[in-house]
Formats: C-alpha cells, structure tokens, sequence
C-alpha cells in the first residue's frame, strides 16, 4: 500500500524531517523576494509606491553607514525590552495573584477585562500631554498595550492548574505558599514564557506607533522621515527589519524554553 | 501507624442551580485498626472516592467526623499520604524530585531526600529512572513513583483511590504484589478504595461493601488468607468463595444503581 509521496504529504499530522521544515521554511522567503523583484523590476509597480530588493537593501545600507541607524535600532529595542520587562515585572505577580487567589481575581478581573480593551494607541495623545515625547511616555504606552494582557493571560494559566496535582501536593503536606510558589507557578511556566513572547511582539507594534506619532529617534521616526523624502527603499528596508528582529527573538524565545523546561519535551 | 475512625460520617452535595441536593454519603462509621489494610469496594458513583477524599481531609463531611489516633482531621497533612487514580505526578520534576516533593515541603534537606528518594525508587523498582520525567515513564512506572512519594513522607496512614485503575490488567496484578510486599514489610494502616472485587479480596485484611448511592457500608468481610500472599492464591478455593460472595453483594447493588439511573 505505497502511495505518492504528495499524498503522504497531505495526510494529516504527519510528521516532517527537520531538514525539510528547515528548507520549506527558507523556500517559502525565496518565493517572497522572487514575487517582490518580479512585481518591482518586472514593472508592474512602480518605483515610488515599492522599491525593488536591491534598492531597499541598498538604502539599508546607506542608512547603517552614513545616517547612524544602529542607533535608532538601538533605541528602539531599548523602548521595547523597557517597556516590556517593567510591564511583566507588575504583571506577572499580579496574574499569578488573581489566578491563585478567588478574592484578588474578583476585585481585579472586572477592571483589569475593562482597561484590555483600551487601545494603547489612543492613550498617545494623552501620553504625551503628560509625558512630552520622552522615553517615559514611549514606555507608557508599551505598558498601557502589555500590562493588562499579560495579567489576565497569566491569571487564567495559573487558574487552571489541575486540580488532582493541587490536591497530591496536599496530601504531601504542601501549604498554600508551596500550592502556589512549587505547584501552580513551575505548573505554568513554560506557557507564561509562551504569552510573554506573544505580548513582546505587541510590543513592537505600540512603539513603532508612538515613535511614528512623535519621536526624535527610532526606527519609527525613522520610517516618518522616510517619507517626507518619499524613500520607500528606507520605509520598507525599517519594516522589514522590524520583522527580523521579530524572529530572532521569537528563535531565541524558543531555545530558552527548551532548555528551561525540559520535562515539555517529548519521548 | 495509626489508627482511623470515622464516626457518622456523612455527605450532602449542594444542588446545582437551586436543584436537588444529592446525597452521597449517608451516616458511616468505620473503624481501622493500627496495621491494618482495609478495602473499600463498592459500584462506581457509591461515594467511595468521597469517603476517602474526607479522610484524605481533601473534602469536608456534612455531619460526622474523621480522626486519626484520636486527633480531628481538618484539612490534608502528610500523615496521611495518598495515592490518586489519574497521573498526579508533578509533569516538571523528575522522579527523584517527585518522591523527595513532601519531604521538600517539610524543609529536610537536599542530602537526606536524595536518601530517602533512592531507597523508595530501589523498593519500588524504579532505580534507573531517577532522572526521568513523568512523561517518559509508562502508566506502570508513575502509579509505582507516586506510591514511593506518598511513601517518602512516612505516612501514618496510606489512602489509595483506585490506584491501578487506569493499568492493564498485567500491569495492574503486578502493581497488587508490589503494593503486598510494601505493606508486609512495613505494616501501614491502609485504606484501599476499589471496585476490583478481586483486587480487593487479594490485597486487604477485610473488605468493606458500599451500597450504590447514597453509599453507605453494606457488609463486611473478612479475607482470613495469610501473609505474605502470592499471586497464585487468587486460584485457591477459598479465594474464590470470597469472590463469589462479594461479587453477590456488588452486583446486587450495581443493579441497584442501573436501576435508579433509569
């Protein structure tokens, strides 16, 4: 019963090597730049609305050499990880707090579902009523977007520790502070490292709104500029990069849950 | 080694949305004695597991009271080390950590819980395995390092709740011999929830017969059979007259229950 090797590529579920996960992946960003330089250099767009490959990277470049852009990659990064390790400093206890505790979840959650729903890109203006258009208002609005989120996510992971794994530890002589601090806390672990990586990439988006709106450096200010000289090469090149950042961390992410919660692996 | 009273115990559900309350427990009192290993066998939904979890103090009688060696059990300790029927070992500790979680929690030291957990594993046939996680292990293997976790602590008293419920039948009848040779060299009171009526008759001193829901103590038999057992006394004749006559007042009742359910 050997069927085509298609076939058994659409069977549900299926495993695949590492190699070739490895490879489509690639595949999938060759197909990409092939699409993007056929669309630029085949004519079909034109230049002002997209730059092709080779004049994007070329501005990259430019931009790195001569305009100092490390530096406002820099600086970004510097709002993100700010922004975000002060908002899971707060958060993080406090989901941990309202997921463990009935009284804390019910004074909090009402207000807490409530203050997710605010758009952190409307606080921008008020932000900078209050702030000027410092680090301190660009890292309000990353915690206003992260802190929230992060608290009812980590709340609801810790809630719905097992009960049975709560109860053995009981019966093993565990009290609340062990329930909470050896049961329910490494219980959740792998899957508040899981939400952090998501709230991270949130993140990104609320900087480069708030450097876009008002800012004097920055990958976003620098996409602003960009435009006032219509260089879509820089636009695209700041995006793009944005993207790559993205990924590295979401790579480096990953390798630090394998290594810190090994007992996830499989078989 | 401790003995266990239950005295009037009983327990009352609420109703869900203002329905009817369901009664599980109706009045109960039992009585083990210091060494003694005491089977609890009944239809399922009869509230076993509910008298268990009371004594465990994972659940609170609606009338009545649980002491062990005359002191009121309020809430869980580790004098009373329990045994679930599903996978209860923590998914991010190794064996080694699992089985030295109670004495963790009791502040002995890092020297000692490798000592006490290294001995467990040897007695439980686990001694390759100290680093491996749950999830590496077969159902077997967990249920064998949950018993020597609930051991580790030096319980008073061993609480099983169906603990081979979830094995093979192999599994499960080596699980049984295994669960013996620990009793008969230590001697723990145990309290053993089932519905193996076989189970039951092949590990316990006396079986106690639950009716269907509201549960309450039926019968009492007393399995006369020596120790140490061997497996091969599960073909003796008067193991089989035990199974006969306990089968006899299980069925009864789980007719008992089909019948209710209609």
């Amino acid at each position: 019963m050997s069927r085509p090797r298609v076939l058994a590529a659409f069977e549900p579920l299926v495993p695949i090597a590492p190699g070739a996960r490895v490879a489509l992946g690639i595949a999938f960003f060759v197909c990409f730049f092939a699409l993007w330089g056929a669309a630029t250099w085949g004519g079909w767009v034109k230049p002002l609305f997209l730059a092709d490959p080779a004049k994007t990277f070329a501005a990259g470049w430019r931009l790195l050499v001569q305009f100092n852009f490390a530096g406002d990659i820099a600086i970004t990064i510097g709002r993100v990880v700010g922004g975000f390790v002060i908002a899971a400093a707060l958060a993080v206890p406090i989901g941990i707090a309202m997921g463990a505790f009935k009284p804390v979840e019910a004074f909090l959650e009402p207000f807490v579902s409530f203050a997710r729903y605010l758009p952190a890109s409307a606080f921008i203006p008020l932000l900078i009523l209050w702030f000027g258009v410092d680090e301190k208002q660009k890292l309000a609005v990353i915690f206003i977007g992260a802190f929230f989120q992060i608290v009812l996510m980590i709340a609801v992971l810790i809630g719905e520790t097992r009960r049975d794994l709560v109860e053995a530890a009981y019966t093993l002589g565990a009290g609340n502070r062990g329930i909470v601090f050896r049961v329910m806390l490494p219980n959740a672990a792998p899957q508040i490292a899981e939400t952090l990586r998501l709230v991270l990439g949130w993140a990104w988006t609320y900087v480069i709104v708030a450097e876009l709106i008002g800012a004097e450096a920055g990958i976003g200010h620098m996409i602003m500029d960009s435009q006032r000289f219509l260089d879509t090469g820089q636009m695209i090149f700041g995006i793009f990069l944005i993207g790559v950042i993205g990924l590295v961390t979401d790579l480096a992410f990953r390798a630090a849950n394998r290594r810190l919660f090994p007992w996830q692996l499989g078989r | 080694m401790a003995n266990v009273q239950i005295a009037a115990v009983e327990r009352t559900f609420p109703g869900v949305r203002g329905g009817v309350p369901t009664r599980a427990l109706e009045p109960i009192d039992i009585t083990v004695a210091d060494n003694d290993f005491v089977a609890i066998l009944g239809p399922s939904g009869c509230g076993k597991s509910t008298l268990l979890r009371i004594v465990a103090g994972l659940d609170r009688p609606t009338a009545g009271r649980v002491a062990v060696d005359g002191v009121p059990v309020e809430r869980p300790g580790a004098d009373r080390g329990m045994v679930f029927q599903s996978y209860t070992l923590f998914p991010w500790l190794t064996v080694r950590e699992n089985i030295g979680f109670g004495p963790r929690e009791r502040g002995v030291g890092e020297a000692q819980r490798r000592a006490i957990a290294d001995a467990l594993m040897a007695k439980v046939g686990l001694a390759g395995f100290a680093d491996h996680y749950p999830r590496m292990l077969s159902g077997g293997m967990q249920q064998r390092a949950a018993l020597a976790r609930a051991l580790a602590n030096d319980p008073k008293i061993l609480l099983l709740d169906e603990p081979f419920g979830a094995l093979d039948h192999q599994t499960r009848a080596l699980m049984q011999e295994l669960l013996l040779s620990v009793w008969e060299a230590d001697r723990k009171t145990v309290l053993f929830v089932t519905h193996d009526i076989e189970e039951a008759v092949f590990m316990a001193n006396r079986v106690l017969v639950m009716t269907a829901r509201p549960g309450r103590i039926k019968s009492e038999v007393t399995v006369p059979l020596p120790h140490p057992r061997h497996w091969r006394m599960k073909t003796m004749p008067e193991f089989a007259r035990l199974k006969e006559q306990l089968t006899e007042a299980i069925r009864e009742e789980t007719l008992r229950a089909a019948a209710m359910n209609v």
